[in-house]
Order: C-alpha cells, then sequence, then structure tokens
C-alpha cells in the first residue's frame, strides 16, 4: 500500500482528506463532500465556468491547458449527447499522483465530474482508469454504487427536479497510448487505443460523436475544492497565470520519496532538498527529470526554477504530470536513456511512421550504443532523428519520447562521448542486451 | 444481444458480461473491459472467449482480435497462477528493480513471459505500473507489493507458493 508522507511547506487542498478515510461516503460527506456540487446545481453552469476561470486552474495530466476554458468551448446547443470522461490512466514514468487520489478520496474524483457535467450540460461521466489499478477501480465502484444508493447519482439528483447524472467506470488493458485523449476516446468506444486527428477536437466531436470534455483525474479532483473556497482566493494559492497546487510525485534517489501536494510555482531545488530530504545516502545529485520521463533533464545548477508551466517552460523543460525523478551520481545517463526509449518504444501505438520507427530506431540505435558497439557519429544521428519526430506526429508520444532523448544527448554529450570512450559507472544497472535478441517485445 | 445460452465463463462473470453489454450508449465499448474480465475468469483469452465475446457485442471475430493483440495486459495464451510483473521502469530501475528482476529469474528459474512447470508463477518485466514513489514496485496478478528488496521478495514469494498471498481480481 502507497505510503502517505507530508511535510509543513504543503498546502493540503486536493489532499486534505488523504488518510482520513474519505473512501467512505458518509466520512466524506462530513468533510464538506457533495456540497461543491450542490453550489453547482444551485448557481448554474456559467457560474461553474466563471469560478474555474478565475482559479487559473491548468490541466494536471501534463499540457497545462486552462480547464475552465476547456469546459468553455463546448457548445451549448448540441443534438448529439455530452459527456465528461475522466482521464486516470496514469502511465507516464515518474507519476503516481493519481493512484493516490482513486486510493485516499474517489468521491472528489465523482463529485468533479459531477460538477464538469453540470458545467457543459452532460448527464453522463465515463471515469477510465488504467488495467493495472484494478484494485482502486473497485474503490471508484464501490465509491460510484454508494452515490447512486444515497441519491447523489441517477435521476433528480440530491432531490432536484430534472437534474439526472450518470457516471460509468471503465477499465483499460495496458496501453500508455490510451492516456492521450483521442485514444482514450477510441479505447472506450471498444477499439485500438490509437489517436485521431485533430481537429475536431473532442469538446465539439469526441465520444460517440458527441461534445465531450476530458481531463486528468486531479484536474477532475480539483474542481469541488475550487467552488467550495471560490476561483479567486484558489489561484492566490500558486503563481502568476498558474493557479492553486498540485500533487507532485518525487521519486528515485532521494530520502522521502512520496507524493506532496505544493503551490504552484514552488522552487524545484526546494522541493528536492527540503521537501524530498535531499539526495539519498548523502551522495551527489546528477541531474532531475523534472515532470514525468517525456520532461527534457536538468542538470544541478539549473534546479532554481519555479514548478509551474510557464517557469518550466521557460527552462527549456515542463512541468508535464509533477512526476519528479531524482538521479544520483551513480547513474549511468546512457542507461537512463536506453530506458527511456526503451518504454517509448515499447509504447509507441504504431498509427503514424515518425514515432513508430523513430522510437524503433533511437532505440535500436541506443542499445548498440549500450553494448558498446556506438560510434561518434551516432549521437548525431540519434539527435537528429529525434528532432525529426518532433512535432510530426498524430499525438504527442512521439515528441514525448524526443524530447528527454534530446535533453539528454544536448546536455550530457560528453558522458556518450566518455562512454565511447570506455569509461563505465560502478554499478551499472542494465544488463547489456546481445544485439539482435529483443527486449521487452509487446503488442505495441 | 445475441442471446447466450451456454456460456464459458462462470455464472458470476457471465451475468456481469450481460451487464456490461447494455450500460454504455454503444455496445461495444465493453469490449476491452469485458477481455480483460474474461482473461481473469478463465486465465487468458481463449479461441472460445473471443468467439462468444464477438457474439455478446455483435461484432467479428476480427474485430475483437484487433483489439485484443493491442493492449499489453491481454494475453492469448495462459500466464502462471500467479503473475508477477517486475517494474524496471526508471523511478524503479534507481532502486533497484532490474536486481529485483533478476531475483526472481533465479528465484523462480524463469525468463520474462514464461511461466513455471508447476504453473503457479509466470514472470514478467513491466512498464511503469504507477507505483514510482515507493518503488521498486512489483504487482503479483492485481495485488501491489511496493518498497521491496530481494529478501522480502522472496517472503511475498513464499507467501503465493503457500496460499498467503491475496488474489485481487
Amino acid at each position: 500500500m502507497p505510503t502517505l508522507v507530508s511535510h509543513p511547506d504543503e498546502v493540503k487542498v486536493i489532499s486534505r482528506r488523504f488518510g482520513a478515510g474519505a473512501a467512505d461516503i458518509d466520512k466524506y460527506v462530513e468533510l464538506d463532500g457533495y456540497k461543491a456540487v450542490q453550489n453547482a446545481i444551485e448557481n448554474g453552469p456559467e457560474w461553474i465556468i466563471n469560478e474555474m476561470k478565475a482559479s487559473g486552474l491548468r490541466g494536471r495530466g501534463g499540457a497545462g491547458f486552462p480547464t475552465g476554458m476547456k469546459w468553455s468551448f463546448v457548445p451549448k446547443v448540441s443534438e448529439k449527447p455530452k459527456y465528461v470522461l475522466v482521464n486516470g490512466d496514469e502511465s507516464e514514468p515518474g507519476t503516481c499522483k493519481d493512484h493516490v487520489i482513486f486510493l485516499h478520496d474517489p468521491h472528489s474524483v465523482i463529485e468533479g465530474t459531477m460538477i464538469a457535467g453540470l458545467a457543459i450540460g452532460a448527464k453522463t461521466g465515463f471515469i477510465y482508469l488504467r488495467g493495472e489499478y484494478r484494485y482502486l477501480l473497485k474503490i471508484v465502484e464501490k465509491a460510484v454504487a454508494d452515490a447512486y444508493a444515497k441519491g447523489y447519482l441517477g435521476k433528480n439528483i440530491f432531490g432536484k427536479e430534472g437534474v439526472d447524472f450518470d457516471i460509468i467506470t471503465q477499465s483499460g488493458a495496458g496501453a500508455y497510448e490510451v492516456g492521450e485523449e483521442s485514444a482514450l476516446m477510441e479505447s472506450l468506444e471498444g477499439k485500438r487505443g490509437v489517436p485521431r486527428i485533430k481537429p475536431p477536437f473532442p469538446a465539439v466531436v469526441g465520444l460517440y460523436g458527441g461534445p465531450t470534455v476530458i481531463n486528468n483525474a486531479e484536474t477532475i479532483a480539483s474542481a469541488p475544492h475550487i467552488l467550495l473556497m471560490g476561483g479567486e482566493k484558489y489561484a492566490k494559492l500558486g503563481s502568476e497565470r498558474n493557479g492553486g497546487t498540485r500533487l507532485f510525485g518525487i521519486s528515485g534517489h532521494v530520502e522521502r520519496p512520496g507524493v506532496y501536494e505544493l503551490p504552484m510555482g514552488y522552487n524545484l531545488h526546494d522541493a528536492i532538498y527540503k521537501v524530498a530530504g535531499g539526495v539519498k545516502d548523502g551522495k551527489q545529485l546528477k541531474a532531475v527529470v523534472p515532470g514525468g520521463s517525456s520532461c527534457p533533464v536538468l542538470r544541478p545548477d539549473e534546479l532554481n526554477v519555479g514548478l509551474d508551466f510557464d517557469q518550466m517552460g521557460k527552462a527549456g523543460t515542463m512541468l508535464g504530470s509533477g512526476g519528479i525523478v531524482v538521479l544520483d551520481e551513480s547513474v549511468s545517463i546512457v542507461e537512463f536513456a536506453l530506458r527511456t526509449i526503451r518504454f517509448y518504444q515499447h509504447e509507441s501505438c504504431g498509427w503514424c511512421i515518425p514515432c513508430r520507427e523513430g522510437t524503433d530506431w533511437l532505440k535500436k540505435t541506443m542499445t548498440r550504443f549500450h553494448a558498446g558497439g556506438g560510434t561518434k557519429k551516432d549521437i548525431d544521428n540519434m539527435q537528429y532523428l529525434a528532432e525529426n519526430m518532433m512535432g510530426r506526429t498524430f499525438c504527442p508520444l512521439g515528441d514525448a519520447a524526443a524530447m528527454p532523448m534530446l535533453g539528454f544527448y544536448k546536455k550530457f554529450r560528453a558522458e556518450f562521448e566518455e562512454y565511447l570512450e570506455g569509461k563505465r559507472v560502478e554499478n551499472p544497472l542494465i544488463q547489456i542486451t546481445p544485439v539482435g535478441q529483443p527486449a521487452l517485445a509487446g503488442a505495441h | 444481444m445475441a442471446a447466450v445460452t451456454n456460456s464459458i465463463f462462470t455464472p458470476a462473470y457471465a451475468e456481469r458480461f450481460d451487464k456490461l453489454a447494455t450500460i454504455y450508449p454503444m455496445k461495444r465499448s465493453a469490449l476491452v473491459p469485458m477481455l480483460l474480465y474474461a482473461q481473469d475468469d478463465l486465465g487468458y483469452v481463449s479461441d472460445e472467449a473471443i468467439a462468444e465475446i464477438s457474439v455478446r457485442l455483435d461484432l467479428l471475430e476480427l474485430d475483437v482480435r484487433g483489439v485484443l493483440s493491442y493492449y499489453s495486459m491481454l494475453r492469448t495464451k495462459p500466464a502462471g497462477k500467479y503473475n508477477v510483473q517486475v517494474c524496471t521502469n526508471i523511478s524503479c530501475m534507481l532502486r533497484g528493480g532490474f536486481e529485483l528482476l533478476d531475483h526472481c529469474k533465479k528465484e523462480l528459474g524463469i525468463g520474462h513471459k514464461e511461466v513455471t512447470e508447476d504453473g503457479l508463477f509466470s514472470l514478467e518485466e513491466v512498464e511503469c505500473i504507477g507505483a514510482c514513489c515507493w518503488a521498486p514496485a512489483v504487482q503479483v496478478n492485481y495485488d501491489f507489493h511496493d518498497n521491496l528488496t530481494p529478501t522480502k521478495m522472496t517472503q511475498i514469494l513464499t507467501d503465493y507458493r503457500e496460499g498467503r498471498g491475496k488474489d485481487v481480481k
């Protein structure tokens, strides 16, 4: 079971019910649960969207799109039914925040889904969890059943005539790609999880062809808290243009790994050294991957930066999904890069060529390089390959694979060159795969 | 829905599938969870399961197979009773994921995607399972084990071997 951690610098908004037994509906109601959705019914969609816009909440899945704006894009009148879809297909390496939300506060996701539904005029919401989260799916299913039993879901919710809302829980079956919104819809329609071409955007043509709002589970779970405390007050917790707080999962070589809730704009250096207790066993820091494995790596001298979408963008990386991975001096960047590209090669869905071929060639080249059969030209070639993947794919998976690789080649080039000369770390983590043997052959 | 009279699934699952096919705006939406539940029931997705699911959802078998081949949790061959899935992705790798995988290989005497002779265990090296902050982590079937060491892993395998392990479905 995931252990809960805490630190005095935390600002507990979304995590305030963690560890309080809020998976139980009565406990949740006691802790101000299902109040926000009743306010939302009273005040109407325009009020909800205005509060969400005022809150400055930006998509916690990684793209950082303003949530209030996203909700306002949905056409008011639609021939087809509208839907809310919650993306709980958390699969980005380094990210485990939604895991904690589903475990400790599943009702906040349900309530957030209802609020999003009221805002856009949808009658049905879907909560999609990755297949590996079966035990969490059971918790969410029970929470949904309890909410139905209390009359909070179904017809005439909270005794309000004509206000109906249904929630359907759904399980995936193992595919990173399905975390991309259009692939998520494909998967939910019972197809292979490959992305759709955009436009049309989901807000106009989404699930079953109806207008659909798709939000990350953490984004959705923030909505009830925002309506309770007021959008402006929530915005003030964060930094400029980045409202509120978010969950950061700090993992890798730190003393106190865990999921912490920090205000947006909190200093990355402090997050590692103060909140997570610094580098494990008093070793030196080598690098930090700041927002899940697709974010370009940062060197130790680049850590004085605020954790929000804009500041991280200026620093040449991304805030992503808030999964901070810390590497100490003992790690070989070559190995780390190989493991990263192995993942993306395995998870590329094969729908479009730049990503399917690009990740495959990067992996092949990296595998050969790692096995000691690399040349100086390989580094340039791999960089050239990655640069050519950027922005040329249907969905961001191609970019997600190319960006970290480019980061490694540019910032740690010297280490790749030393590797060519035969320099190795003391304790290599990855065994050398003889060329010709595919590592981790998978379905996609 | 085409009526399925003599289902190959156990009654509890058959009943669940009857309901699954009715809750979505489009019946086909039930396909991915249905395949996973079918695997939970039978241990893998057999040809008979594919045939029945295609009848239940009014699809071609080809459609079902096309979807089945995409998702990495779905398999068309039996795994062990306890499928040990070791994460070796970045956060776990940094805290000993590969060491754990090697340890499991030695303990069980099998490699990636292989099954022990007694059919009790199978081993898989998997991508991130969403337990990065509690790394290294392993999933046995659907049950999470985190903050592991080789010693702890041996104990877990022993527990499963002796029938004390959780079997979440």
